[in-house]
């Protein structure tokens, strides 16, 4: 999991022009988004640059050079959400049901952006309860976002998601994390 | 087992055979209870698992002495080590004193293994160098050590291991499929394979012969993975049509193929295997070129195997699979992307293609995975008793090399999976 050394690392201040509040009920939009599979609504919280990563042994591996469960550019989260529209992504198709909590919200500092400019990091924990045939399943981990001031509102250009068992075998994650 | 065994050969079904899995295996249908039975998963154990060379991980991921890492060989915990003199042992991880696990870590570079519950030492290679206050042993040495898989090989660094003392050599077990692997090393520059970038760990509440037959069944991909190939534009599809000229060819032993490259040298476009040109990765084609000549054309036309090699492992072009065992219905699925020695402007492609297609969120094999469990789900029904393996059966040609085939979407593949299954099990 993350160490408090490896969250400062990069980090600046928290920038100026965030309140917590907002950043708050961001996250929890985007959960709920996420829970009740409303694709288009997700994917417009999306910057341009968006990196939604799922790592899987140890989180600061190289996704480069290593296996992820996921490593979607904005290119391959539209594919992702494109294949889930269909109705015959069979692993989302019946959809799970899901819900999600979302605690111990940090604002993290700023990270400096590709694109230019700084993004607020958050950090946060979560439990994501899915039912499916199969059975339930409890998915838990620490999750990283990075969020961008963009027309006034707030937009996410990051998202990393680092199960607590990410070390073990997993069964299929169809929904979005 | 001999490696000319007839190739859709029925099971002897004497009646002197007193095995439980004889009277369930036809030549164009099995039994639903093969994926259901726990007495049979019980004999499978050791059967196959436990007797037959099953593939175990790559001599890649203990690149230097001392390395080791953990692995499954059915449900046994393995640790592949590799010793000073650069010889792969897999160990059990099990002490020989109290049977603790000796092991905890998931990988790591230590020439000794020591026993968190009583001290007891290890060397790499499974031998006892010591335990703590001696005098209780009336002497230092003791002619105990860690249990070893006795027979360990491999293939291009591909590490298989035997629990059988005697039997098969690896090479006779891989018979044709050996071909395969052959073909993928090929693509590297440097003619080695490296499978370097971690595995992905997949539970999947399935028999395991379910993925075992899957992995060459032609006739699903244009439905189970429909989805993908229309939102993607995949040229993937037309691969496993009626009308595609690919054959499904059963290699013997229980290894099958399916083998694209009539439809890629219709084609006959360098790199469309692997989905781009050759402008796009210029590096590595000139130095195929320049290692094979006039033969690189084809080579890089015809591109990477389909291979399911009996009973584990499976090599889906630019993806490694290993099939591990957890109960009657229940099995994880290890994946990672294949890495060529020498192509870095492949591999990192490599990489996140197969990041965006296997594993638990794969956009391919998420659904395959969905597939064996929904598989798993039905055949617990008591009706109609029998899965139909008889696809394609009419057309079965042999090739110029003796082996038998069918078109792209035909079962051949299966059949040469039960018939090899089928032999395993009836042995005493």
């Amino acid at each position: 999991m993350t160490s408090p050394t490896k969250v400062a690392e990069g980090l600046t201040t928290v920038p100026d022009g965030y309140d917590v509040r907002e950043v708050e009920q961001f996250l929890y939009r985007e959960a709920r988004f996420a829970d009740e599979s409303d694709y288009d609504s997700w994917e417009a919280l999306w910057t341009d640059d968006a990196l939604y990563w799922v790592p899987a042994g140890h989180e600061s591996a190289d996704p480069m050079q290593q296996m992820s469960v996921i490593y979607d550019n904005r290119n391959r989260i539209s594919t992702r959400l494109k294949q889930l529209r269909t109705g015959r992504r069979y692993a989302q198709a019946p959809q799970s049901n899901l819900r999600r909590l979302i605690s111990n919200i940090e604002l993290l500092g700023g990270r400096a952006a590709s694109a230019g400019g700084t993004d607020l990091e958050v950090g946060a924990n979560f439990l994501v309860l899915e039912s499916r045939a199969r059975g339930n399943h409890l998915w838990g981990g620490r999750v990283t976002y990075r969020l961008r001031r963009v027309d006034g509102g707030l937009q996410m250009s990051y998202k990393k998601v680092v199960l607590v068992d990410s070390d073990k075998p997993i069964p299929t994650m169809g929904f979005l994390i | 087992m001999t490696s000319r065994m007839t190739d859709v050969e029925p099971p002897n079904l004497g009646v002197q055979s007193n095995s439980r899995v004889a009277p369930l295996i036809k030549q164009d249908k099995v039994h639903g209870s093969l994926y259901t039975d726990p007495a049979i998963f019980a004999d499978e154990l050791q059967k196959i698992w436990y007797r037959s060379w099953v593939f175990v991980g790559h001599e890649s991921e203990v690149a230097q002495p001392g390395d080791y890492v953990r692995k499954r060989l059915g449900l046994q915990d393995v640790i592949m080590t590799r010793d000073r003199d650069g010889g792969v042992h897999l160990l059990l991880n099990r002490c020989a004193h109290r049977g603790n696990q000796v092991c905890d870590d998931a990988k790591g570079n230590s020439a000794t293994f020591r026993c968190p519950y009583h001290g007891w030492t290890y060397r790499n290679t499974g031998e006892l160098i010591g335990f703590p206050f001696f005098k209780g042993y009336n002497g230092r040495k003791l002619d105990l050590a860690m249990g070893r898989v006795p027979r360990v090989d491999s293939y291009h660094g591909f590490v298989f291991g035997s629990f059988a003392e005697e039997g098969p050599s690896l090479t006779e077990h891989l018979g044709a499929a050996a071909g395969e692997i052959d073909r993928l090393v090929r693509l590297s520059p440097q003619g080695r394979v490296e499978l370097t970038a971690g595995w992905l760990q997949h539970e999947t509440g399935a028999n395991w012969k379910l993925l075992a037959e899957n992995e060459t069944d032609g006739y699903h991909p244009q439905f189970v993975h429909g989805s993908i190939f229309g939102v993607t534009g995949s040229t993937i599809g037309p691969l496993y049509s009626d009308a595609s000229t690919a054959v499904t060819r059963n290699l013997r032993n229980g290894h099958s193929e399916n083998d694209l490259r009539p439809e890629f040298r219709k084609f006959a476009e360098p790199m469309r295997w692997f989905g781009t040109t050759e402008e796009r990765v210029p590096n590595y084609v000139a130095a195929m070129r320049e290692l094979h000549g006039d033969a690189a054309d084809q080579i890089l036309i015809e591109g990477a195997p389909h291979v399911m090699i009996f009973p584990n492992l499976f090599i889906a072009e630019i993806q490694v699979f290993n099939i591990q065992p957890v109960s009657v219905n229940q099995c994880i699925q290890y994946s990672t992307a294949v890495q060529l020695a020498g192509a870095p402007e492949l591999n990192k492609r490599m990489v996140s293609q197969c990041v965006g297609s296997v594993g638990p969120a794969g956009m391919l094999l998420a659904d395959d995975t969905e597939m064996y469990e929904r598989n798993q789900l039905g055949i617990e029904s008591l009706q109609p008793e029998w899965l139909d393996v008889r696809r394609g059966l009419h057309r079965e040609r042999v090739d110029d090399n003796g082996f038998t085939i069918g078109s792209a979407t035909d079962e051949t593949g299966m059949r040469g999976f039960w018939s090899h299954y089928a032999s395993l099990m009836e042995a005493p």
